[in-house]
């Protein structure tokens, strides 16, 4: 077997891609520069943190990024804007769905069609992100539970969450990268049945979140570790420019979906969870985590309604056609667009630049949630200890994929 | 909001308005970009106090110019407004084109800023920490340029997609 | 050979093959490293969930290269990345194994034609012994990656390959 390596090792290879910042010379005596490596169980991906701490306490921390970096920008002034779709799902990969709805929406309001979409393609998109906005937050405190060493939790969740990729399987044929919402529509209807699948599985899903609760949220062991850790002013929380549960958690009532009311969002009656600093201080790692299990009751709420529309007033119909106003070519008129929706993890924002005369984008840049969110991570960390650390960035929930783009 | 961005325009005379983007957008010479955001920033009636987004856009070698596009969100007042500001390009051995870092207003800049630093090679002046952010410290270019052409190998590894070509190490 | 526990009919004395010994003791407890890179790293999560379950065939994730058997990479290995690829793959004591998991890792992927920073393929760093296909790869399609990858080890021989030679030109 031919081998085909063509990696040529130096020594100084690895110092030369990623040179700290901290030099030895920078370093105080009693100061040490500790490596938490791109490959490490609790960080959530390929992130790496340089940390110096005096001690157990941190007093600096510095995140390298870019071992993701896949090109997504430079994808999007070669590929038309129908063939971004999957190269969009795979940026935030936990919340495919909702990703790929923000993108839609911003095409859909280059071209002007906003208004024409059919009310039936616009509430089975709403039912599928909100079903894949809880899959994400079974991700997200699952994997925080991890860390924090409760692994029971973790497998709970996953086997709740294995029944919606089930369902979203059925729905769309993958089980986490979908391309099933595109410009204009829906790849294809929602199958016969899928309603009523839907509302068994919230049914069963309901006990479930007492159990999670009480196994998680109330544990003693988890508020200790979580409760006063990490704390994020609302100031500074806006100055960075933090968005979702973590502005949320921090006290401020900001919801894109009821603010700018785009799609049926309008239509449908849900609240907006805010962290009331039950356990701790607002604004701490159990407030997050608490804003987090709030929305999916929340999400619980919007699928109820959006199940009840589809076996109602916009019941399947013989010649409904999902891709009915998916345009053959699609070429907005020039100008600067910006959108943004409500991703689970924050505001996920499209820039784009079109020029009229071809059908790719010009320029299409993603405002990924969890590259912004990162930012506040030395901001909080210093002064904690290394194992604050771990909580504090398990409860900022990032996606490396949407990062790095 | 119109209203007192036309008032902006007395202090700032080279300040153009445009309706025709989503949301509305200004442009602006690269000179006034830290009054007139300090302006965005404390003025009450206007009260930008989120930052999000910054985009840079390489127009080619032909145009000869580059643009920085700052996105700003005002919770309180729900608004949105773009500000664009115009660059020229660098021709190959002059200097990077540069602008003034809004660092000390948002502090979301400061990622934002060292991204557009790594793809595009604008500079943005008194920033703290100019790096690489994404990109590898001993990369060569500026990816997202227009004129940008693949490294032919990146630690002996084709950087081009070529299945079959053969291994330059033998070890295994 | 059956279960171990009801043999007993030679008085508890198994005779067998060196090689399938050893063999069946490597493939029945292979520890993998936790490598995930990206959204495959969550197919590979999902595979030791109790619905399809791993665990069964003797597969624990650790976390250390220094207590692992295989190393699943799974996911887009970028240039960034590389070298501390093949850094953890020498940290792996021997007998080691990679199952290059998903599209990017086989060969790029979705991100062979653009993609400036993406390695084409993990094999271009590491030798890989088994390849699984898929953007994501099913659960179920990357336990069936580790029972090629038993079937493999199945096949192996402690003996080197010339003295295999000579034993069998002995024997014919």
């Amino acid at each position: 077997m031919a081998t085909k390596i063509q990696y040529q090792f130096k020594k100084d290879n690895l110092i030369n891609s990623v040179p700290t910042k901290y030099k030895e010379s920078d370093l105080k005596s009693e100061e040490m520069l500790i490596n938490i490596g791109p490959q490490h169980p609790s960080t959530h991906g390929v992130l790496r943190l340089e940390v110096i701490t005096r001690g157990e306490v941190i007093k600096d921390v510095v995140p390298h990024l870019g071992y993701l970096h896949r090109c997504f920008e430079k994808h999007t002034e070669s590929l038309a804007y129908n063939q971004i779709i999957p190269y969009v799902d795979r940026m935030d990969y936990l919340a495919a769905m909702n990703s790929e709805h923000a993108y839609a929406m911003g095409v859909e309001k280059m071209l002007g069609i906003t208004e024409q979409i059919p009310k039936r393609v616009e509430y089975i998109r709403v039912l599928v992100a909100e079903l894949n906005r809880i899959a994400s937050h079974f991700v997200a405190v699952g994997t925080y539970g991890m860390d924090m060493g409760a692994l029971t939790p973790f497998f709970w969740l996953m086997r709740d969450r294995e029944h919606i990729m089930r369902l979203l399987e059925w729905a769309s044929g993958a089980r986490m990268l979908y391309n099933y919402i595109w410009v204009g529509g829906l790849f294809y209807d929602i199958p016969v049945g899928f309603e009523e699948k839907c509302l068994e599985f919230i049914n069963y899903l309901k006990p479930k979140l007492v159990e999670l609760d009480t196994v998680l949220l109330q544990n003693k062991i988890f508020i200790d570790r979580t409760a006063n850790v990490g704390v994020l002013p609302m100031e500074l929380a806006i100055n960075y420019g933090v968005t979702g549960p973590i502005l949320r958690a921090s006290g401020l009532r900001l919801d894109l979906r009821k603010v700018d009311g785009y799609s049926v969002y309008p239509e449908l009656d849900f609240d907006i969870p805010i962290g009331k600093g039950e356990m701790g201080q607002v604004g701490d790692c159990w407030d997050r985590t608490s804003v987090r299990v709030e929305e999916i009751h929340e999400s619980i709420k919007i699928i109820e309604q959006c199940v009840k529309q589809l076996l109602g007033d916009h019941k399947r119909t013989k010649n409904f056609d999902p891709q009915a106003l998916v345009p053959k070519k699609i070429r907005p008129k020039a100008g600067d667009y910006y959108t943004r929706a409500e991703n689970p993890k924050g505001e996920l924002g499209f820039f784009f630049r079109a020029d009229g005369r071809s059908d790719k984008p010009l320029r299409c840049k993603a405002r990924g949630p969890s590259f912004v969110n990162l930012s506040i991570l030395p901001e909080l960390a210093k002064g904690g200890m290394i194992a604050d650390l771990v909580a504090v960035l398990g409860s900022i929930d990032i996606v490396l994929g949407e990062v790095d783009r | 909001m119109l209203k007192v961005l036309e008032i902006l325009k007395a202090n700032f005379p080279e300040l153009i308005l445009d309706e025709s983007t989503s949301p509305v957008s200004i442009s602006i010479p690269a000179i006034d970009l830290v009054a007139i955001c300090q302006e965005l920033y404390q003025n009450d009636q206007l009260y930008f106090d989120m930052l999000s987004c910054i985009t840079g856009i390489d127009n080619g070698e032909e145009a000869g110019t580059m643009e920085v596009i700052y996105n700003l969100y005002s919770i309180s007042n729900e608004q949105s407004v773009m500000l664009k500001v115009m660059l020229d390009r660098n021709k190959e051995n002059e200097a990077m084109p540069s602008i003034p870092t809004v660092i000390h207003i948002w502090k979301t800049a400061d990622w934002h800023e060292r991204e557009i630093f790594d793809l595009l090679g604008i500079e943005f002046t008194n920033h703290p920490d100019l790096r690489r952010i994404l990109m590898p410290a001993d990369w060569e270019g500026h990816p997202l340029r227009k004129d940008y052409k693949d490294m032919e190998r990146y630690r002996g590894m084709s950087v081009v997609y070529d299945r079959d070509e053969e291994a330059t190490t033998t070890d295994k | 050979m059956g279960l171990l526990d009801q043999e007993f009919q030679n008085g508890g004395v198994i005779v067998t093959k060196l090689d399938d010994l050893i063999n069946w003791a490597r493939l029945s407890s292979m520890w993998p490293m936790t490598f995930g890179l990206a959204c495959c790293a969550i197919e590979f999560m999902s595979a030791g969930t109790p619905l399809y379950d791993f665990d069964r065939f003797g597969i624990t994730p650790r976390a250390s290269p220094r207590q692992a058997d295989v190393m699943v990479v799974a996911g887009t290995v970028t240039f960034k990345m590389a070298d501390r690829v093949r850094r953890l793959y020498e940290q792996m004591a021997e007998p080691r194994y990679v199952i290059s998991m998903g599209s990017c890792a086989n060969c790029g992927g979705p991100y062979w034609e653009h993609g400036y920073h993406v390695v084409k393929g993990v094999d271009k760093i590491i030798p890989v012994d088994v390849y699984v296909p898929g953007c994501p790869p099913r659960p179920e399609a990357l336990i069936g990656g580790f029972l090629k990858l038993q079937e493999k080890i199945r096949n192996e021989s402690l003996m080197a390959p010339s003295a295999l030679e000579k034993l069998m030109n002995k024997e014919s």
